[in-house]
């Protein structure tokens, strides 16, 4: 028990160090890369929770699909040059200098709580597949993914039928 | 399932609240739009964490990884959208800090 303990404790380490270095990085190409890391280190910690069906879809689509995407729109439009990167850096590293700091006092402030967590955690509930769950109770929450797929791709339709004909 | 100890989930909750204050940190003080989606990412993260954690402690994972399902759905048309509005907005204007972006109406 304490071996997984400090397992997990060491992945929500290294998920707030992640999670730092995408905020603090200069470059937006590490930015993407570091939400992608930020994204496998979330899955890591899914998978020790049994939750397989989300570890999937968080490793296909957030660490994978949305990366392309980021990394699609950086190079789309033309981030600044090297020169201008270092001209801006110090400006940035003015404002983003803070926030290591805020982190570790709130970290240290919160962890200051009493809470009361003498609790046993109940057992599972009878329907423990996910699929089963989104098929039968959730079955109004595929109709709105459908819906919301359906007006991201009508949405993009336009945006870029606009883009083209400008 | 029983085997973890009710401590980790408390320095999960101080975790996610790290997440949303790098994620709220990210969106407030950048001027750059794409940067300020990874923000938007980063809030979705801790909510993800946040759900998770509670589907566990109050057994209903199963509902849990329906709901993070759904919310990963509505994560990827978003950020497609927005990248879209990001693309469509460096063409008309040819840069991406907020502080030129001076030309919206409305």
């Amino acid at each position: 028990m304490q071996i997984n303990y400090t397992l997990n404790l060491f992945i929500l380490v290294i998920l707030v160090a992640a999670g730092l270095w995408t905020v603090m990085t200069r470059s937006l190409i590490r930015s993407a890369i570091g939400l992608a890391l930020t994204s496998v280190i979330l899955t890591l910690l899914m998978f020790r929770f049994d939750s397989w069906l989300v570890t999937v879809f968080e490793l296909s689509v957030c660490a994978g699909l949305i990366s392309v995407i980021f990394i699609s729109t950086i190079s789309l439009t033309e981030p600044l040059t090297k020169s201008e990167v270092l001209k801006h850096m110090k400006a940035r590293l003015a404002r983003f200098i803070y926030l290591p700091l805020l982190i570790l006092v709130v970290g240290v402030g919160l962890s200051f709580i009493k809470v009361n967590l003498n609790f046993q955690l109940p057992v599972a509930e009878i329907e423990a597949d996910a699929r089963k769950v989104l098929w039968n109770m959730r079955d109004l929450d595929l109709l709105g993914q459908v819906v919301i797929i359906m007006t991201g791709i009508f949405g993009v339709i336009v945006l870029f039928r606009e883009m083209r004909r400008k | 399932m029983t085997s973890v100890n009710p401590y980790l989930f408390f320095h999960i909750f101080i975790v996610t609240i790290m997440l949303f204050v790098m994620g709220f940190y990210c969106i407030f003080f950048t001027f750059n739009l794409v940067r300020a989606l990874i923000g938007v990412e980063l809030l979705i993260k801790a909510v993800t964490l946040l759900i998770i954690t509670a589907g566990y402690v109050t057994g209903h994972m199963a509902l849990a990884q329906a709901i993070v399902i759904t919310l990963i759905v509505v994560e990827v048309v978003f950020i497609v959208v927005a990248t879209g509005v990001v693309i469509g907005l460096h063409g008309h204007n040819g840069t991406l800090d907020t502080r030129k972006l001076r030309n919206l109406k409305g």
